[in-house]
């Protein structure tokens, strides 16, 4: 028979190694490690078309992530889609005219919002609306245009 | 007249009693089930109890837990690969591995073994418990049996449960990392990478656990009641052993259907 003190040890090396697993598999294995920001702003733009983009997208400028979609409205006054961008407060340098376009990572890839910073002295702050955006991508539609490019020549 | 109308009706007497006799012990398992949490709280005062049984209930299955959780990720390595290849993306094995295994195999799996190793345990020695009068015994000593024996049990199957898949996950996303990495050539930046950025901790991850915690709910359920309702004969006990494991099995696949098309965020 197992002594008492040989129990309790076996069942806390057993729950250990159960939240080592759960943390594990939190940080290495899930998007919890990249998803949890500081403070962020919000900005909203408006595209009339997102394609594949939905809540938690990343937003990134230049690449690198500074933020993400945090909310997608339609606003059925103007046929457009509202997205609310949370950026991340350390990056509140864009400009105002900074653009918005939904690009795919790799072809079949995710879909997110690459930021181009503009030229105005002015900085985006929270609640602002971005004036440039570029709407998504969509593959059906290129091939369209160009199959019927095609068949005129 | 009489007889023939006996013979004709007979099927339907048969199924009805069958149908009564089964709504019969769904409602004694509920009950059952109200006694077992309602001696939940008197456990919580004696965390000893709970210690002892999550050590037979938890630690004995641990090992099973790993060994399966190895292969079973191993052999996604391979088969996932083999088929990712034939689209050139074997890069977006990490994806496939970790998907999987955090939102299906690992709780499901792991449910399936629990029922086998521990469930049936349990249920075997419940039902012993019973053939020799161990719970009449305790109640002449004024001994609450749901809190002395099955409270403790039911919470140690509960909190296992959850622990044991994600070490089965855990353990299986590592082995599959070996095979397609180390094996098969899967450059390793790619495979960590674009697992975390498939593997959504809200939507995957939350899912698998909250799954493994109602299975652990189910399956601990259902073995308890089978022990606890047994025939208290050696055969009794012995069929209570098998339907314990057949039916937490079935309870865990099916519940599995209806707890994923419910989880399941199509967006």
């Amino acid at each position: 028979m197992i002594s008492r003190r040989g129990v309790e040890l076996l069942v806390g090396l057993f729950v250990a190694l159960g939240i080592a697993a759960l943390f594990m598999l939190a940080m290495q294995v899930s998007n919890l490690s990249t998803v949890s920001m500081g403070d962020t702003y919000q900005v909203t733009a408006r595209f009339t078309n997102i394609g594949g983009l939905t809540a938690r997208s990343p937003v990134k400028a230049s690449g690198v992530r500074v933020g993400r979609v945090t909310d997608i409205r339609y606003d059925d006054k103007t046929h457009e889609a509202i997205v609310t961008l949370a950026i991340e407060k350390r990056f509140n340098q864009f400009p105002v005219d900074t653009a918005a376009s939904i690009y795919t990572s790799g072809l079949l890839g995710e879909q997110y919002i690459a930021l181009q910073p503009g030229v105005e002295d002015q900085n985006l702050k929270d609640g602002d609306k971005m004036l440039f955006t570029n709407s998504a991508m969509v593959l059906e539609r290129l091939i369209g245009k160009f199959m019927v490019n095609k068949m005129e020549q | 007249m009489g007889e023939l109308w006996q013979y004709l009706t007979a099927p339907f007497t048969a199924l009805g009693r069958g149908a009564l006799r089964s709504f019969e012990r769904v409602g004694r398992s509920t009950l059952f089930l109200l006694q077992v949490l309602r001696g939940v709280p008197a456990v919580l005062l004696r965390p000893w109890l709970i210690v002892q049984q999550t050590y037979s209930v938890g630690v004995l299955t641990t090992v099973i837990i790993l060994v399966a959780g190895g292969f079973v990720g191993m052999v996604l390595g391979l088969q996932l690969f083999n088929i990712l290849v034939r689209f050139n993306s074997e890069s977006s094995l990490g994806t496939t591995v970790g998907l999987t295994l955090v939102r299906e195999l690992g709780p499901v799996v792991t449910a399936l073994l629990f029922a086998g190793r521990a469930g049936s345990a349990l249920t075997a020695e419940l039902g012993l418990m019973k053939a020799t009068e161990q719970f009449s015994a305790m109640e002449m000593m004024a001994v609450d049996p749901f809190k002395r024996v099955l409270a403790p049990r039911f919470i140690a199957g509960v909190v296992s449960m959850p622990l044991l898949a994600a070490m089965f996950s855990a353990i299986g996303v590592l082995t599959a990392y070996v095979i397609g990495v180390g094996l098969l050539g899967v450059d390793a930046g790619s495979y960590w990478s674009q697992m975390q950025n498939s593997v959504d901790f809200y939507n995957d991850l939350m899912t698998g656990f909250y799954k493994s915690l109602a299975f652990g709910f189910v399956s601990t359920w259902i073995a308890l009641f089978e022990g606890y309702d047994s025939v208290p004969t050696s055969e009794g006990v012995g069929r209570a052993t098998t339907q314990s494991v057949v039916h937490s099995s079935l309870a865990v696949l099916g519940l599995n259907f209806i707890l994923t098309a419910l989880l399941l965020e199509t967006s």
